[in-house]
């Protein structure tokens, strides 16, 4: 029986284990929809506070993971408005007092244009696979769709979200619903998408719906209304001297 | 009797001395402490409805029900004709506007690029009309270095924000913040002076600027966070300002969560537990010093009872009734009660009226408090603090002879002979 007991234990974790595909395997298929060489799209986001619904524009730039460039189209208070982040780094630059400023520090915690997401959101651009150890917990019905219910806990210590939670589309290998949480275990934001639809080779939500779960009101809707991806961008793009031009 | 009875206490020195010695000592204290707390509560009233509180305050509902966070977001807009309508309706109130505001300010250096930042509390507030602000604020005390702005543009930094960014007098800075409707704000401003409150809070980062233009770096242009109103005799009477906010709110306050609602002071937040707080302490110093004294003086009436313990002997040898004894020592007490609490409140009255010319000098004390009071404290006695003093002087001798004074009863006058023998 002392004998038994280990093996059965032994089958019981294999046949678990087989019951899931490889969890790096989804995770490539995720970022393989969800990032690019470069992208450029145009957007909307719909900020809705308690006075009133705003709609920010913009058209975005992307290159690899560190390079994104924004330039807000809409309203006009905010039109002409731009942020480029290069690395580490962002700046935003006010057309209105013709000053590029650094942001870093708290204020990265603050929100983007009164929206839900905050500048550390828009830094943290980086690949799942890379930055979280992934474990699937089980299989999830969302919007309808199967899905995969994973666990992503940070490999590194000091990342703005320690865990996520998302719930992967099985056949189209995009999250529908992500929870994301702090190292107190504490929810920050959830996001939930949409609208998943083919552009190229890929599968892509079109909307997205972003909660900040520390404020009140509905979230933050975000329309993708364009996007192309693996297109040529030129190198100006992503330099500081754009911000003025 | 009465006078028989003070005559005997005062020719016996040992009957008198230590009591009224005990009892002026604490009147004394109270009288002054409470005095000098009530000073100390009317200049936090002051400086807190002159920064923060008002005597009255109007704010729109939703700002209310969040107004520790100041949502500027959530103030009123659009406001100025119905700001003249309450000036003229409600006159015998100064009425101010303002908008606290969070925001980062960026120092460039030559080629553009931010040099350095730091965090920021603005304050709004009407620099340019009139000098009511200027004289709330005590902003001409305040200055440190420079001047008050007088045009459009101009801020004032607090010192130590200033020193932390190593900026110069008319410096430019860029300020950065979101609007009123959650857009980003960038603004730049000539820092034309620096001040310091004494007030923690303040003196941390604080940025004053003219409320029109924060309006429209705000995009919130006829709007603000806040009215305050102050009673022009500049005191604050808690009913008369909760009436007035009452006949406000019928008025004025609707269902809309935008619609304006008028607070008295003491209905707002910590201010409100503050105060209710502050007035309740002077309850529970008065009744600890009455206990505490009562308690000294019943070991003093018990040890005068030992004294005088043939004295009482012969009095009930002779036929004297033990209630009429007890009556003659709580009137003795009662006649030195009267007596240390008068003497007790004269010198309070003394120390009192002394600090009240010079003040004392708490800023060393309040350097590291988020409490807005003034650095000066001046102490405030009323007739009410007067007899919150004379009160306990005179209950406290009489509570520490009642409970001596019960020996009396246990004294058996079949035994009196035997132990006056001794």
């Amino acid at each position: 029986m002392k004998r038994i007991l280990p093996l059965l234990l032994l089958s019981l974790c294999l046949s678990l284990a087989a019951k899931y595909p490889d969890v790096s395997g989804i995770l490539k298929a995720v970022d393989a929809n969800m990032t690019s060489s470069t992208s450029k799209s145009s957007t909307r986001m719909v900020i809705k506070t308690k006075r009133a619904t705003r709609t920010v524009s913009s058209t975005n730039y992307s290159k690899g993971k560190n390079s994104f460039y924004t330039e807000y189209t809409a309203p006009p208070r905010d039109k002409g408005t731009k942020m480029l982040k290069l690395g580490s780094n962002l700046w935003i630059y006010d057309p209105a007092s013709d000053r590029t400023v650094q942001i870093s520090g708290n204020l990265l915690k603050q929100s983007v244009m009164g929206s839900d997401l905050s500048y550390e959101d828009f830094m943290e651009q980086n690949s799942l696979l890379e930055n979280y150890t992934a474990v699937i917990e089980g299989e999830a019905t969302y919007d309808k769709r199967d899905c995969w219910n994973i666990l992503l806990t940070s490999k590194k210590p000091n990342v703005t979200y320690h865990k996520l939670r998302i719930y992967v589309d099985q056949e189209r290998n995009v999250p529908l619903y992500e929870l994301w949480y702090a190292k107190s275990g504490k929810l920050l934001k959830t996001v939930r998408s949409s609208n998943v639809a083919r552009v190229g080779n890929r599968w892509y939500p079109r909307y997205v719906l972003f909660k900040d779960e520390l404020k009140q009101g509905n979230g933050t809707e975000y329309y993708v209304d364009s996007i192309q991806f693996d297109l040529t961008i030129p190198e100006s793009t992503f330099s500081k001297s754009k911000l003025k031009k | 009797m009465l006078k028989f009875l003070i005559k005997g206490v005062f020719r016996d020195r040992s009957r008198f001395l230590f009591p009224i010695i005990i009892v002026s000592a604490g009147v004394m204290l109270i009288v002054f402490g409470l005095g000098f707390m009530n000073g100390y509560i009317e200049s936090m009233i002051r400086e807190n409805a002159k920064f923060d509180t008002g005597h009255v305050k109007i704010m729109t509902k939703a700002y209310s029900e969040l107004s520790n966070l100041k949502p500027y977001d959530l103030g009123m807009l659009d406001i100025q004709a119905d700001f003249q309508r309450w000036r003229k309706e409600y006159p015998g109130l100064d009425w101010v506007q303002r908008i606290n505001f969070g925001g980062i300010v960026d120092i460039a250096d030559s080629t553009g690029n931010s040099l350095a930042q730091g965090q920021v509390a603005g304050f709004a507030v009407d620099l340019l009309h009139g000098k009511l602000e200027r004289d709330f604020l005590h902003l001409d005390k305040a200055l440190i270095k420079g001047r008050i702005p007088s045009q459009s543009g101009e801020v004032l930094l607090s010192d130590r924000a200033f020193k932390e960014l190593n900026i110069s007098l008319n410096d430019s800075i860029t300020l950065m913040s979101s609007t009123v409707y959650g857009s980003m704000a960038m603004a730049s401003f000539r820092v034309v002076g620096t001040v310091s409150f004494g007030v923690e809070a303040l003196d941390k980062g604080g940025l004053i600027a003219d409320m029109t233009d924060i309006q429209r770096f705000l995009d919130m242009e006829g709007g603000c966070s806040e009215i305050l109103g102050l009673y022009k005799n500049g005191i604050y009477n808690d009913k008369q300002a909760r009436e007035l906010a009452r006949g406000f709110n019928t008025k004025y306050s609707g269902k809309d969560e935008f619609s304006p609602v008028m607070l008295a002071m003491s209905e707002q937040g910590n201010m409100g537990y503050t105060l209710r707080l502050m007035r309740s302490a002077f309850g529970y110093i008065v009744a600890i010093f009455i206990l505490i004294m009562g308690i000294v003086l019943w070991n003093s009436g018990l040890m005068n009872g030992i004294r005088r313990y043939g004295e009482i002997g012969v009095r009930l040898a002779i036929g004297e009734e033990k209630r009429h004894i007890y009556t003659s020592l709580l009137l003795e007490a009662l006649a030195v009660g009267v007596v240390g609490s008068a003497l007790g409140c004269l010198i309070g009255l003394g120390f009192s009226y002394y600090l009240s010319l010079h003040g004392l000098d708490m800023s060393y004390y309040t350097r590291n408090t988020s409490i807005l009071t003034e650095n000066v404290i001046y102490p405030y006695t009323t007739l009410k603090t007067i007899l919150y003093g004379i009160a306990p002087g005179i209950l406290s001798t009489l509570l520490g002879s009642s409970l001596a004074g019960i020996a009396v009863f246990r004294r058996q006058t079949s035994q009196l002979f035997k132990e006056l023998e001794t």
